[in-house]
């Protein structure tokens, strides 16, 4: 019966969405957080997803992390240590690099320096992809999981036939994307340094007198969103065969998200990821392979055309 | 600096061109190694890139990490004309830059309503659709067809020098558009548009129009750019044309030269692209990724030292070690030739200038602006005043079209401005000032002035009379060469008044441009603005300094919460125990009281 079938590739389509989503949103909220609070069009994160790639890849064949955790556990467990291992890359990376082009030190250059700091991230990312290349050489990588390649098979309750396949290493790679999302929710919203970090992000000048290092919390939260990328860098490898270049293929679906959420909020960045993640999902239903991307660029442009501030942003202008 | 480029400056530039593109040939004649040789037609090609996202990017702000789309439609055009119609890039490549112009207006014209970061990013998307598509088209690689007869006509030579000398003819094109652009009203635009977009557009600089036709332009010579390098490296593929580092390559090249600037291009071009092909020919095959490392590590390098580019950072430097070279002095024109601003004076309480009727403006629930209604006669000021928040900028934002009415009715002369855009509005004669100076930073207060004296002059020559005339009239003539970064507030309200004026405009809409100065400046202000309003010029200005308020305005209206609370001549207006209860506050009964 096609309707059944229409239906069936319908709820498949929407399922890999909702999971690819939830993991597109978390790399947005990475993006979306540096974004936010330092207003920095970082061109390297595509990059800093590589290396949390990478790095998953090598603590848990290095430090036999499958050993003594299991395969199940393992690799999960290397991607979500790569964060704090990333956080702290991220802050050095600003703090001897990229504080020196923007924050405070730029509020009087033109245009407060964008300028620079898209051509300085530009340079780390080239230097980052190809000191990868020379690093990991380009044989591609994965962090294997028996979880990949094994699905829950849901039947539906309208045909006997008819069921929908969840992978289980998605499913647990989206569980671990919506609670790291939401813990860094709570960071931001609730936690002191939290607000210290919006309270610099709001009006910088302001958060100077108010006794805040604005550069220390643009250092912080630079190295929270790299670290936050790289444990999506980290599940997504568990499914992803990766090489250093890999960065470039992500790059783009986290600045549509990040665009698409309104720039600056963390949960637009979220649900803008899982926009980007269910138009390429079911777009598959429609569209030839090839164009799956396409669908999401068009999708992105319409979006933000009749909705300039983003689909989760507010509009804010003052003359 | 010249306020838009003189006589002199052009012949400068022109004579570096020339000897530029000497230099160029004559040293590449000596090259005969075909490495270097394909090194140096590169150079131009990635120039002629670079200036095309200069115009849009560098003279008007709008950073578009796009621009591999111009590029790559170029390419494919010029190649698919040949595979399939043998027709040959000579013309192939023209047609290429209409579609590269072509796909720029489709682009730019729904794109503009973004603004920053969000029109840098959706840029973006352009050419990685275009990537997708022409893969699905099957044109995953394509390579031009050999030709052996005829093979001049068809572009391609044994001597590669001539191909040296096609893209440097196609470099000195693009350097001279881009001259043209920076000497001339078209330039001056995209900077104020750079600087400050709103206040450009109340200057009656028509935003839009200018940004369309840079963008037009920047397609045009990116797809000239692209058509070139299809001929050059005889195949194309999505990836190298549409890929994200096309675009890359056109900001690396012209942010690392120096941005805004015509020769920024030229000299990021003529350092990073041998810097990298070198890199790539003797250690791509040692090391894999170390020319990258090293190259990325050249950007970092440079970006760190001059963090807007080296042209900027040299020419920073050499102004430092000889202040003769410092400015060029402006020959400011005999003040003979200047026309002071002058309408028919009319008679008393003339006709109404300016009718607004039942005007509403609500943001969500709050009603900023409710049923406001009120005429201006000609040649009069009026007043309005009304605590923070009473809807006072709103109702200019309406008035001048930076917002459109809910609903409400704005006459002005016996037209309706509602639903024109703030350029239109200024052009038909209503200038305005802003509660916070919205000035060009980076222009000197003449140019500043000549912003505003376009739309009122057919020359360039014109504009720059009127702004002169402008600033003399205001008392600032002696200053018209200060950059308007270092000016007092008193002067950046004067500027800001002399850009209204420039405009000659017949209604002067004043935000509170007394505000932040000195008793003896308010006093000047108040001088000046009276001489606006007896040479014919109609003047509503919003206020808070209420003493001066009583002296200036012939008539005052009261707002709060978004309605008119009253109006009527000073005198009576401040007795009114509503008005008093809603702004002044008690201190000013009792001390009206005692005076």
């Amino acid at each position: 019966m096609p309707a059944i079938a229409l239906i069936e590739n319908f709820l498949q389509a929407l399922v890999a969405g909702v999971l690819m989503g939830s993991l597109y949103g978390m790399m947005c909220v990475g993006l979306g957080l540096i974004f936010g609070i330092m207003r920095v069009i970082n061109f390297a994160q595509g990059e800093f997803l590589m290396l949390g790639m990478y790095v998953t890849l090598y603590i848990v064949t290095g430090l036999g992390l499958t050993s003594f955790l299991g395969p199940y556990v393992g690799p999960f467990a290397g991607a979500i240590l790569a964060g704090p291992v990333l956080m702290v890359g991220g802050y050095l990376l600003h703090r001897y690099l990229v504080s020196r082009v923007t924050g405070v030190r730029a509020l009087g250059a033109e245009s407060e320096g964008h300028y620079a700091q898209l051509i300085l991230t530009l340079g780390v990312a080239l230097v980052l992809q190809n000191g990868g290349l020379i690093l990991f050489g380009s044989t591609p990588q994965s962090v294997r999981t028996p979880l990949s390649s094994s699905a829950w098979e849901i039947g539906l309750p309208f045909d006997e036939f008819a069921a929908v396949f969840v992978n289980q290493a998605r499913v647990v790679s989206a569980v671990i994307s919506v609670a790291a999302t939401g813990a860094l929710y709570w960071f931001i919203t609730r936690a002191r340094l939290g607000k210290a970090l919006r309270a610099a992000a709001d009006n910088p000048e302001a958060a100077i007198y108010m006794g805040i290092d604005v550069d220390r919390a643009h250092r912080i939260a630079f190295g929270i969103g790299t670290g936050v990328t790289a444990i999506a860098g980290g599940l997504v490898a568990t499914y992803y065969p990766f090489q250093p270049y890999v960065g470039l293929d992500f790059v783009i679906i986290m600045y549509a998200g990040v665009v698409l959420g309104g720039m600056g909020s963390i949960t637009g960045a979220f649900w803008g990821g899982m926009t980007i993640g269910l138009v390429q999902q079911l777009s598959a239903l429609v569209l030839p392979f090839q164009l799956q991307n396409v669908a999401i660029f068009v999708v992105f442009l319409l979006i933000v055309l009749v909705r300039p501030q983003g689909l989760y942003g507010r509009s804010v202008e003052r003359t | 600096m010249s306020a838009l480029g003189g006589r002199g400056r052009v012949a400068t530039s022109l004579a570096a061109i020339a000897v530029f593109t000497l230099v160029y040939a004559v040293g590449s004649a000596f090259v005969t190694n075909k490495y270097y040789q394909l090194m140096l037609t590169l150079v131009p090609i990635w120039a002629v890139m670079g200036l095309s996202w200069n115009i849009l990017s560098g003279y008007a702000g709008l950073v578009s990490f796009g621009h591999a789309a111009f590029f790559g439609l170029g390419a494919y055009t010029v190649t698919l004309l040949l595979v399939h119609l043998d027709l040959t890039p000579w013309i192939g490549i023209p047609i290429g830059m209409m579609v590269g112009a072509v796909a720029a207006a489709a682009i730019g014209l729904p794109t503009f309503r973004l603004r920053g970061h969000y029109f840098a990013l959706s840029m973006l998307a352009y050419p990685l659709a275009l990537l997708y598509v022409f893969e699905w088209l099957g044109y995953q690689e394509v390579a031009l067809p050999m030709k052996r007869t005829d093979a001049g006509w068809y572009m391609q030579f044994s001597d590669y020098h001539v191909y040296i000398g096609v893209a440097l003819v196609m470099l000195v094109v693009a350097l001279l558009v881009s001259l043209a652009v920076e000497r001339s009203r078209f330039g001056m635009a995209l900077l104020a548009i750079k600087q400050n977009e709103p206040a450009a557009e109340a200057a009656g600089i028509d935003t839009l129009r200018w940004k369309m036709r840079a963008i037009v332009l920047s397609g045009a010579l990116a797809a000239l750019a692209g058509g070139l390098y299809a001929v050059v490296l005889l195949v194309v593929t999505p990836q190298t044309v549409f890929g994200m580092l096309t675009s890359a390559q056109a900001l690396v090249v012209t942010l690392f030269g120096g941005v805004g600037t015509m020769w920024g291009p030229v000299i990021g071009a003529s350092i990073l692209i041998p810097l990298s092909e070198t890199l790539q020919a003797h250690l791509g095959n040692v090391i894999p990724g170390i020319q990258g490392v090293v190259y990325g590590l050249a950007i970092i390098f440079v970006i760190l030292v001059a963090p807007e580019g080296v042209l900027w950072r040299v020419r920073d430097r050499l102004r430092r070690r000889d202040p003769a070279t410092e400015r060029d002095a402006h020959p400011a024109p005999p003040s003979a030739s200047t026309r002071p601003i002058r309408h028919a004076r009319p008679a008393e309480a003339g006709p109404p200038v300016l009718e607004v009727s039942d005007l509403s403006k609500s943001f969500g629930g709050l009603k900023a602006v409710e049923a406001v209604s009120f005429t201006v006669p000609a040649g009069s000021i009026l007043g309005i005043i009304g605590p923070n928040g009473a809807g006072k900028t709103t109702l200019f934002n309406l008035l001048n079209g930076f917002s459109r009415p809910d609903g409400g009715r704005v006459v002005f002369q016996g037209r309706d401005l509602v639903g024109l855009k703030p350029n239109h509005i200024c052009r038909l004669g209503v200038g305005r000032t802003f509660q916070v100076v919205r000035a060009f930073g980076r222009m000197s207060m003449l140019q500043n002035v000549v912003c505003g004296a376009l739309v009122a002059s057919r020359s360039d020559a014109e504009a720059v009379r009127i702004a002169n005339g402008a600033l003399e009239q205001v008392g600032l003539a002696a200053r018209a060469d200060a950059s308007a970064s270092t000016l007092s507030t008193k002067e950046l309200r004067l500027m800001e008044l002399a850009r209204a004026v420039a405009s000659r405009p017949r209604l002067l809409l004043l935000d509170e441009t007394l505000a932040g100065l000195g008793r003896q400046e308010i006093e000047e202000m108040i001088e000046l603005i009276r001489s606006l309003a007896s040479d014919g010029t109609t003047v509503v200005i919003i206020e808070h300094t209420m003493h001066a308020m009583v002296r200036l305005a012939e008539r005052l209206l009261v707002l709060d919460h978004g309605r008119v609370l009253t109006s009527g001549v000073p005198s009576e207006v401040t007795r009114d125990p509503a008005v008093i209860e809603a702004y002044l506050g008690k201190k000013w009964m009792t001390a009206g009281a005692a005076g």
